[in-house]
Parts: structure tokens; sequence; C-alpha cells
């Protein structure tokens, strides 16, 4: 396996960095060095070996070296493989969407509360009305988050309470009120007949007449809420699938700041 | 032993007692309450499985009737072994007639207690020696093999599908694993029932099911004695099922349980009276069924700080320890929980995870101690990750933990793959070999880092543990001091689950498994 270890086979290509021409960096310029690791699902023999180098040069490499090999069980096999790799990209035309600056993680989101709020945030949520849901508000909340994205319940900076499911917009309220919240999260899962509409409107109302819509953020989430909806009923903003706590809590955080909230 | 820590053992027994005396008043509430999903487990060990057309289980449609019926503080028991008296059917029988809405269980005339006990307990005696045949058949493998000196290899699988991950446990007992656990799919925690059958779709993970139980213990055992060493199972009995799932795994002879008296209503935000309650029943069948718990203190140290919050790991274990206790679990069943989670960066880092697990070591010297991998700072850099799974494996060949779960380079990218499951086994077998008896030659300084972090750490637990004596632990829990979680007596999931037991609630097998469980 050794072939090429010490090579003192003249590297007849460009050494100049090419940006329309890019390709990865070993230990010379433009020698496309990678490595890569891989399985088969067959006993590890010659023919298994044989058969990675050939994958290794279907995936644009040239000089494909197996550097290691070895059973895994009687019919897998594991590879290491090292080869240079003949594709280029322009990097000179590539142009990248800009995606929302301000999206923090979790520990961005810690950071610009301590620096900016200096106390923490008070979240209250709840997947409210008659809606048994709760697997919305747990993944923004709960501790162990979802698809690997903690719920706000991690944050040092966010006291979090998830009030669960099925909780009446009074209920709500009332919670928010003793826990003094600054932030409110409603779920909705629920939106048959536009049950959800009617239910979040209900909860605005509510705030309303206690005086308290602008003492708080107020946040819907679910599988059918938009931004714009969201909006459209009174509230901060919405948000659908895929989005995960440090989205809800750059948004509160952002928010919190803007309206010079204390 | 002699300590290496030069550890004040009277700071560790005042801990102990403090720990004693709040499991005992939790104790006192607990006994006092059962639980739908008892009431589910009790149907399920009385022989009641299967779903009925809906696709519902029948131990649930059972415990509902009576429960719609407001007859479950007497206790399943008493209405299925009336029933068996009044109908001549079997359990399965009865709960089959009330799924089809022949019978109606709760409405048919009460024979006498005494005769119903006697009916009941003839059924649960055969249950019972049924998991007894399965531990005396684990002794008699470990008795054929030998058992494992050293640490126990323990990996995760976790493709979803059962037929998968077979094939994957099967590379990894060849690899040389010796604990295989199944991953749970996502969510499973918070359902109020067990789904059925063999199951091949779950995300991040695999159903627990009785059926899925049964089809990787035959694979294990079929590995075991094909390389004349026993492979353990493992499996998760937490969330809302926490016994009906300890029952399974007795059933199906699983060899290591997590189980963890306050995981669930810290991290799931399950109802801390519905939590305590459940995790009684279902560590007595545990400790009956000579299954190892993993307790879940890990967990808090991805959430607060390693450093900062080691107290809390161990007062949660001395806690831990106390519930196992009362349930009948002897200590070489408590794979009470820790983790090497401190920060990389932080200097002497490693130092303080080598005092720590020693001092768990030490506090608990007869406890298969359950140690944790790096996850929380793994970020994607294999190359890295690998070298923090190298540090962690030496702390546990250095201070002989027990249950060793196997860090994976590719932590926080994917569930594992096949090749990272044996690039971990390597690493690990690698270090355990070259430093085998490294840590008899180590000695520690006297007043050094080591040595005082660990009497720094006991002594905030043992404060710790004061202060949860003196408040109770239903208002600990309120207040925040495990893993920096709040939760409400009455908030979270499942309390409406939870029933206050009248006079002549029976469940036979608590008083037969705490009589018969350590021989």
């Amino acid at each position: 396996m050794s072939s090429g270890l010490y090579s003192t086979k003249e590297k007849n290509f460009s050494k100049e960095l090419d940006l329309t021409r890019l390709k990865p960096y070993g230990d010379t310029m433009n020698d496309g060095k990678v490595q890569l690791s891989f399985t088969l699902p067959v006993a590890d023999d010659e023919r298994a070996i044989e058969a990675a180098r050939q994958l290794g040069a279907k995936m644009g490499l040239s000089d494909v070296q197996v550097s290691h090999h070895e059973a895994l069980d009687k019919n897998f096999s594991f590879f290491v493989v090292y080869g240079n790799l003949t594709h280029t990209v322009d990097i000179t035309s590539i142009k990248v969407a800009t995606i929302d600056s301000t999206i923090m993680d979790m520990h961005g989101v810690d950071e610009f509360i301590k620096e900016n709020i200096g106390r923490k945030l008070v979240v209250v949520g709840a997947s409210t009305g008659t809606d048994a849901h709760t697997v919305g508000i747990d993944a923004i909340m709960n501790m162990k988050g979802y698809a690997g994205h903690y719920g706000l319940e991690r944050y040092q900076m966010i006291e979090a309470y998830n009030l669960g499911s099925q909780v009446t917009n009074e209920d709500f309220v009332k919670k928010a009120v003793e826990l003094k919240a600054d932030v409110l999260l409603v779920s909705q899962t629920v939106t048959q007949k536009d049950v959800h509409v009617t239910n979040m409107v209900e909860l605005v109302e509510l705030l309303e007449a206690a005086n308290l819509r602008n003492k708080v953020i107020l946040v819907a989430g679910g599988p059918r809420i938009t931004n714009d909806l969201a909006k459209e009923l009174g509230y901060d903003a919405g948000f659908g699938p895929g989005k995960y706590a440090e989205h809800v809590a750059s948004f509160f955080v952002d928010e919190f700041i803007k309206r010079k909230m204390k | 032993m002699k300590s290496k820590l030069n550890l004040n053992f009277a700071v560790v027994d005042k801990a102990r007692q403090y720990a004693r005396e709040i499991a005992a008043d939790t104790q006192k509430f607990i006994e006092k309450h059962t639980s739908v999903t008892i009431e589910r487990t009790v149907a399920r060990l009385l022989g009641i499985d299967g779903v009925d057309t809906q696709g519902v289980p029948l131990p649930n449609i059972l415990v509902d009737n009576i429960r719609n019926n407001n007859g479950l503080s007497l206790g399943l028991s008493a209405y299925v072994g009336n029933a068996m008296i009044q109908t001549g059917k079997t359990p399965q029988q009865v709960a089959e007639a009330v799924a089809n809405g022949e019978l109606d269980i709760t409405r048919l005339k009460m024979a006498d207690m005494f005769e119903i006990r006697a009916r009941i307990e003839e059924i649960a005696r055969q249950t019972v020696e049924r998991i007894r045949n399965n531990r005396r058949q684990r002794e008699e493998y470990l008795g054929r093999y030998g058992d494992k000196k050293g640490p126990y290899l323990y990996v995760i699988v976790a493709t979803g599908n059962i037929y998968e991950d077979i094939i994957q446990a099967h590379a990894a007992a060849n690899q040389g694993a010796d604990i295989i656990a199944v991953i749970r799919t996502t969510g499973q925690s918070l359902l109020d029932f067990v789904p059925f059958g063999a199951t091949t779709e779950g995300f991040g993970g695999t159903f627990a099911t009785q059926e899925n139980f049964r089809l990787m213990r035959a694979a294990l055992d079929e590995v075991s004695e094909k390389q004349g060493r026993y492979i353990r199972l493992c499996n998760y009995c937490s969330g809302l099922c926490m016994p009906e799932i300890a029952a399974m795994g007795a059933l199906e002879r699983l060899d290591v349980m997590l189980n963890d008296a306050l995981y669930g209503i810290l991290f799931r935000d399950i109802n801390m009276q519905r939590t305590l309650v459940d995790q009684y029943f279902s560590r007595i069948i545990n400790g009956f069924a000579g299954v190892i718990i993993n307790t879940g203190e890990d967990n808090y140290l991805t959430t607060a700080d390693a450093v900062e919050e080691a107290h809390t790991v161990l007062a949660s274990q001395f806690i831990n320890e106390q519930f196992a206790l009362i349930s009948g679990i002897p200590e070489e069943q408590m794979g009470l929980g820790h983790a090497f989670e401190i920060n990389p960066d932080l200097k002497n880092g490693f130092v303080y995870e080598l005092a720590q697990a020693q001092m768990a070591r030490e506090i608990f010297p007869k406890a298969p101690l359950k140690y944790m991998p790096p996850t929380k700072f793994k970020n994607g850099n294999i190359f890295r990750g690998h070298v923090q799974d190298a540090l962690f494996n030496m702390v546990t060949v250095l201070t002989n933990q027990k249950l060793h779960l196997l860090g994976m380079l590719t932590e926080a990218i994917h569930t594992p793959l096949m090749s990272d499951r044996a690039l971990s086994i390597e690493n690990a077998r690698y270090i355990f070999n070259t430093m085998a008896d490294l840590g008899d030659e180590l000695e520690f300084k006297k007043d050094g880092i080591i040595t005082t972090r660990a009497n720094q750490v006991l002594n905030e637990a043992c404060n710790m543990l004061e202060n949860i004596r003196r408040d109770g632990l239903f208002k600990t829990l309120e207040q925040g001091k495990f893993a920096g979680v709040k939760r409400p007596f009455t908030g979270g999931k499942g309390l409406d689950g939870v029933v206050e037991k009248q006079s002549g609630y029976f469940n036979p097998f608590v008083d037969m498994m705490l009589k018969g469980g350590n021989k």
C-alpha cells in the first residue's frame, strides 16, 4: 500500500493557485488530496479492496490508495482511502444566498442576553385551547430539544416554563402574570376548521383586555403557522416547520432590544 | 479498598443518611399511590398482551375500562381476578372480551376478596417463575462462559428498524461489544402506551416493544453462543411507561435498563408524582429480574456545567441508590450514572474528570458505575472527537468504571455508522490493554488537585442533601436544584394517571418480587 507514499515522481501539474479551478490541498498546491473512509457490505478480501479502489476512481480520484482495510463483520469491511481529486470548482462564480445572519445558537443567545439584557428572560409556553399536542412546544422548550437543537430549558439565560397542552387562554394569561413572563409561546397543532385562528385571536384579546399585550413578546408556532398569519392575528412572529429553539430565541431577544423592553 | 483520595468517609456516611431519609420520606407518598402504567404492568404480568383492531394495546383498554368507572384505586388485579371467577375466562380472554365490548369488568358482582387474591396469585406465580427462569438462564450463561473482568464495552444501535438493528448489533458484538443498547425512537417516552409487535420505522431510534426485545435477545444469544461470552442487552425503561417496559424487559431477559428516579421529571417534563410512583414498581421488577439499572445523572452535565454542578450528580446518585435499595435492587445492580463532560478548553479538565470518577468509584464500591462519554463538546471535528474519547477511555481504565458507553468520533453528526462503532471499540480496547494496571500503580498526591477536588464535591453534595432532606424532594425539584430545571408538583405530563389507592388495593407482584428477588 505504500506506492506513492514517498513518490519522487515529478508532479507535472501547475503549482499556481487558480481560483477558477479550485481543488483540495494536501501538501502541494493542486495535488487534490482527499481522505475518505467507508464500509462495504462484503467480506474483507482482495476483491473488496479492488472494489473500494474502483469506487474511489468513480468518485473522481486518481492514484487511489486503499491505506487501510479491516473486517467489521463477516460480510462488512471498512476502508480508509486516499486519492487525488480530479474535479475542480470555480469559486469565483459561486453565489451564496446570505442566510439571515441574526440567527444565533444557544450560546450566542445566552451571551447576547448577558451582554444586552443582563437578566434572565422568562419564557412561558403552552399548547393552548383544546389542543392536546405537545410535540411542537416540547421541541422548542424541552431540555433535550429536537433533532439535536436544544430546547429553551437548556438555555442558561432563559427561565423557561412549559405548561404543556390543553391550557386555556385564561390560565395561560394568569400564569404569564404570575411568572412575570417576557415572552409567550403558543403552539397550535390542530388546525381543523381553523380552530387555531379563533383560539389565537382570543388570546390576543385577553392580553389586550388585561393591558398586557405590549408588555410581552407574543410568538406562535405550529405546522400550519406562518409568520404572515401570526402577524395578521396580532402576534409578533410565527414559526412553521423546520424552525428550532434558536430561531425562536434569536427572534425574541432581538425584539426585546428593539422594543426597548427592560 | 484503600482510598486514594483520602475521602472523608464520615461525610460519605452523613450524605448517605440524608439520602436515606429523603427516600423514606418520599416513599410514604409513593406507597399510597398507583398509576395507569403500573396497572397496565400488572395486566401484562398476568399475561395480557396484544392490541385491538384499532391497534390499542389490550392492557390500555382494560385499564381505561376500570378507570372510566372510577375503579382503579382498587387495582386491576381485583377486577381481573373477579372477572376470572365470574366468567371462567383467562386474563387474556377477559381483556379480549372487554376490547370487543362484550364485558365491563367493573359491573360484575364482586366475589370474595380472598378468593380473588388466590386466583390472581396463582397466575402471578407463573409469571414470577418465568422471570426467575430468565434470571437463572443469564446466570447459567455467565457460569458457563464467565463474566468479563474490567469495563463492559457498551454501544448503541439506533437505526429505527429492528432488523437493521440486529445486523448492526451482530457486527458490534463481533467487534467486541459487551452490551448492546437499542436506542428508542424520539418521543416514545411521552407515549402513555407501549407499541406492539416488530417495528421497522422510528426516528433516531427503534420503538421499544416486547417483540423487538425478543428478536434482539434471540440474535444476541446466538452471537453469545458462537463467541462463548455473554452479550448483554440494554433498553430504556423511562418515560410514561416505566414499569411496563421493565416488565417486558424482565420477560424477555434484558440485562441492563435505563431507569432513573428523576430523569423523566427533569428532562421529559413528566409529572414528579407520576415518575416517583412509577419508578418504584419498575425497580422492583428490575431488581427481581437481575437487571442492572442505569441511572441518568450524566444528563445533568449535558445541561449544567460539569465542574460547577458535579455535586448534583453525586447527590442524585445517593438518592437513586436509596430508592433502588427500597425497591430491592442490590448495589451490584446499580449502574449509577456520571459522565466525562468537562469543557476540553478548561485547564486540568482531565485531572478533574479523574478526580470525580475516582470519587464515584470509592463512594459506591460495589456499584457497576455507568460512565458516559463526552457529547456536549463534540463539534463535528471527528479527529478531535477521537482524542476526547481516548481521554475518556483512560479515565475508565484508571478508575474501574464498569458500564462504559463508548464515545463516537461522529457524535453530533449522525447516529453511529457501523465503522464508527468499530473505531470506538478499537480505541477502548487499545487503551484498556495498554493501561490495564496503570490505575493500581497510581497514588494521588496528598492535598493535590485531585484529592482536594473530590473532597470538595463530596462536601457540596452532602450540603445539598442536607437541604433536600429539610425541604423534601418534591420542593427541591420545584426549586430547580437538579440540572437547573424547575418542575411544579402538579405540572408536567401524566399526573392524571396517578390514583390514590383505597383499602383493599392489591398488586400481587410487589410482595412476591420483593421477597424473592435477592435469593
